[in-house]
């Protein structure tokens, strides 16, 4: 497959011998890309390669055939929205928003009509006059989103979207996001540190750990199938398990054993140990488990499947394997 | 404190400072409502010019002044290139250069016996010197030197708190290096633009020094209201001093409104954008250059001064550079008396009148931001009002109100005393300190005294353990800027001393007169580098 946007290891080194990549990634027309990973794994700086903030040290970065790497930011046509959305304090709303179209010979109406067209796009339809700074975060957001489509650009990209919004807001502007990218059906990539984030907004992620990219899938793809231990862990919740419990669950020497909390369930026989806590999440109940050994797991089950002080077993349904070295 | 105890102190801090800030002022006026000094104002064309000249030096200075503070603060705060930290503090050096120090410095250097002079002179094998620092163009070349400080200070502190991501938000739009410095740049520093603007405008227009020395028989408002004053044409002074006024009141009036009052702050909470650093040799030797000539210009008055001081009396003649050096200038200044009291009249001065203006804006904080009282605004408009005026006008205003011994108007003969120019003085360090300790009332946290007051400590405690320590650095910064300002004083000091209270300007004027040129710039030394002092103390966190 040849993507539509292609990055060919692109490599970026900073002074301290920290380096992020090489990244290649092949991102079709119109999928909407996740950069997932902790902080300080180099996402934001894939992103800012991508934009042409950085300048990459080696690699290119290519949209539909033509060769972007030299390229200004101002030449590029991706649209970006900001982690805190950059809007410009001395413009309103409809001026922010039309800032990019300015500069291509349009007459006043044209412009006039664009933005009010792509403010609609994100439900702010008469939003023109307002201050900046009169809107809540919610709508700031929205007005970074159509001032970055108004041009109408190649790719859009998104640095932590929605970090700036406060949590009970996240997810119906994810939903809201989701939409206005479907109905332009813009090619996307966007950086998160949050995995439901990612799980929930992307077609496929990109995860990277320390600057190099450790698995690119479906969210299914991660979670069930996660290439090294790393991925294992960071991406949903895990019972990192060694030594003889790990042999008893099938690892080899040398090798850890990684358990997925749903994967765990109380039967007769299996790893034996004493439930501790039992947390109750509404559909099922969340237990640690305090094993024989020391080590503690942490089991998702009916809420009604064991009481804390209880001597139980936990089998286990799939068991993942990782050389212990990552 | 109780209530009405707070209501009697700030009634009398109202009633104190209307009596020294706006009772002389209101004197004035009603003593430039005199006919024949009206009527000799509007018909005489030497007033009318002297008038204009006010006008447009003021506005020429503030283009110049632009013209190298702005340029001068990208170059310092957007490239990065060896030797920028330094000589991007130096370069704000001529703020703590007093007026009357700069124009002698500048005299050394640019003048007809100066060091350029000379140079040029000795070159060409000239008969004479090549020119004389005189009239119009010395007068901005002088505002321009010493004025470029508040653009520069203000465009850097403008280009800090720009959010980087909005540059990068503009390219990403489209827009190239010059249409966001059209589009985001320019309308995002508007209001420090706008207030350095002001600032440069209010010090031209009150300007004293340079006209003094190198206007020569061209006359702005501040010199002729001196001369008429010193001619003995009291009620023509009046009219001119109240013309003055009116002039810094439209200005002011004017450039507030292109401040503007949209608050531009981003609302993020985004970072400066990096400074760039030039990857070509080529740039970065010309960026390095740009900045150590620009800087070696700007401070070469500083060095001359320096270097003057050093020379000894009579020694230095018609060579091209002083044959003699040593410090016998500043063995003169401290060892014989009669240079010495002028020296310490300054500092006791400075020193005496920063403290009571300290007092005085402390007492207007606490009762207008602490206590809320209702005459807030009145007190807050009395601190600013001689920010406003020119320093002339107070000068001439204090020497009318205190001129004549009328108990019941509460007039006394206070000219000719040694309080008089102590009195001028904190009028004109009064709303330096103002401004800074009501900003820092303005920061305090109310619960932090409550929490005082919840832990058992009473009001006196509480002040001296909570308030004070947290008021400090407003403290010292005001307190440091109204002391170099009264140390380096000469407007105010030469309508109002007296033999007993003669400062440090007004002896360096007089060492001038008798040719001792190396005196009065070892004077100027010594102010330099007390306020230098007083500076790195005031802006200590």
């Amino acid at each position: 497959m040849t993507g539509y946007l292609r990055l060919e290891g692109l490599t970026k080194r900073w002074a301290h011998t920290t380096t992020v990549g090489p990244v290649t990634l092949d991102i079709a027309r119109g999928e909407i890309l996740g950069l997932l990973g902790p902080s300080g794994s180099g996402k934001t700086t894939v992103l800012r390669l991508l934009a042409g903030f950085e300048s990459p040290d080696a690699g290119r970065a290519v949209v539909d055939g033509e060769d972007v790497t030299g390229l200004s930011p101002a030449r590029r046509r991706f649209g970006m929205v900001f982690q805190h959305y950059a809007l410009f304090p001395h413009l309103d709303v409809g001026e922010n928003v039309a800032f990019g179209l300015r500069t291509d010979g349009r007459t006043r109406a044209e412009v006039d009509g664009k933005v009010a067209e792509v403010l609609a796009l994100v439900d702010l339809a008469g939003f023109e006059r307002r201050r900046v700074q009169d809107l809540s975060g919610g709508q700031q957001q929205r007005v970074a989103l159509a001032r970055a489509l108004a041009p109408e650009p190649r790719v859009l990209l998104l640095d932590e979207p929605l970090s700036n919004l406060d949590p009970t807001l996240r997810e119906r502007t994810r939903r809201e996001l989701r939409a206005v990218i479907a109905r332009v059906g813009i090619t996307t990539v966007f950086v998160t540190h949050e995995q439901e984030e990612a799980f929930d907004l992307a077609d496929r992620i990109a995860l990277l750990e320390a600057g190099r990219l450790a698995q690119v899938g479906t969210a299914d793809e991660l979670y069930e199938r996660p290439a090294d231990l790393f991925a294992a862990t960071f991406v949903g919740r895990a019972n990192v398990l060694r030594g003889a419990t790990a042999r008893a669950l099938g690892a080899r020497d040398g090798q850890v054993a990684i358990v997925r909390p749903e994967a765990f369930r109380f039967g007769d026989d299996g790893l034996a140990g004493i439930v501790r806590t039992r947390r109750y999440t509404g559909p099922a109940a969340s237990y640690v488990v305090e094993l024989d050994g020391g080590t503690a797991a942490e089991v998702l089950a009916a809420p009604d499947a064991a009481r804390p002080g209880d001597r139980v077993h936990l089998a286990a349904a799939r068991v993942l394997t990782f050389p212990e070295d990552g | 404190m109780t209530r009405r105890r707070v209501q009697l102190v700030s009634l009398a801090l109202v009633a104190l400072l209307g009596w020294l800030v706006v009772y002389p002022i209101l004197l004035v006026v009603g003593a430039a409502a005199d006919g024949p000094a009206l009527y000799t104002f509007i018909t005489q064309p030497g007033e009318r010019a002297a008038l204009w000249a006010s006008v447009w030096i003021s506005l020429a200075s503030v283009a110049l002044a632009a013209a190298i503070g702005v340029p001068l603060a990208f170059l310092f705060e957007w490239l990065e290139f060896p030797g920028r930290k330094t000589l991007g503090a130096l370069v704000a050096l001529p703020v703590v250069l007093p007026p009357l120090v700069g124009v002698i410095a500048f005299l050394f250097l640019y003048g007809e016996a100066g060091f350029l002079a000379r140079a040029v002179q000795g070159v060409l094998g000239l008969e004479r010197a090549p020119w004389r620092l005189q009239g119009a163009g010395a007068i901005l070349l002088v505002h321009a030197y010493s004025l470029y400080v508040y653009f520069y200070l203000f465009t850097r502190a403008g280009l800090a708190r720009l959010d980087g991501s909005m540059l990068e938000a503009a390219h990403a739009l489209g827009a190239g290096r010059w249409a966001t410095l059209r589009r985001v740049i320019v309308p995002l520093l508007r209001p420090a633009l706008a207030g350095a603007a002001l600032l440069t405008f209010m010090t031209a227009l009150g300007s004293f020094s340079a006209p003094y020395v190198f206007g020569g028989g061209f006359r702005m408002m501040p010199t002729q209201i001196v001369a008429s004053k010193l001619n003995g044409n009291d009620a023509l002074a009046m009219v001119e001093t109240v013309a003055l006024a009116s002039l810094a009141l439209i200005g002011l009036a004017v450039l507030r409104r292109a401040e503007g009052d949209l608050p531009l702050a981003a609302l993020g909470k985004g970072a400066a954008p990096r400074r760039r650093p030039l990857r070509s040799t080529a740039t970065r030797a010309l960026a390095t250059t740009a900045g150590w000539v620009l800087a070696v210009v700007l401070l070469l008055p500083h060095l001359t001064l320096v270097l003057v001081s050093l020379v000894p009396f009579g020694t230095w003649t018609t060579e091209p550079w002083p044959p003699v050096l040593n410090a016998d200038n500043y063995r003169r200044v401290f060892s014989e008396l009669e240079r010495l009291r002028p020296l310490v009249n300054s500092l006791w001065m400075a020193a005496a009148t920063t403290i009571v203006a300290v007092g005085l804006a402390l007492a207007a904080g606490w009762a207008a931001v602490r206590h809320r009282v209702a005459w807030r605004r009145v007190i807050e408009a009395l601190v600013a009002l001689p920010w406003a005026l020119p320093g002339t006008v107070f000068a001439i205003a204090l020497a009318t109100a205190f001129g004549v011994h009328r108990p019941l108007a509460l007039r006394w003969v206070l000219v000719g005393t040694a309080v008089i120019l102590p009195l001028g003085l904190l009028v004109r360090g009064l709303p330096l300190t103002g401004r800074a300790l009501l900003a820092g009332f303005r920061q305090l946290d109310p619960a932090l005294e409550e929490a005082a007051a919840s832990l058992g400590a009473g009001g006196w405690r509480t002040l001296w353990r909570v308030v004070l320590p947290q008021l400090r650095p407003a403290l010292m910064a005001g307190a440091s800027l109204a002391f170099i300002a009264a140390l380096g004083d000469f407007v105010t000091s030469i309508v109002l001393y007296t033999y007993e209270t003669r400062p440090i300007s007004i002896e360096i004027l007089s060492s001038l007169r008798l040719n001792e040129t190396g005196v009065a710039a070892a004077f100027g030394v010594v102010v330099m580098g007390v306020s230098a002092v007083a500076l790195g103390v005031g802006a200590r966190r």
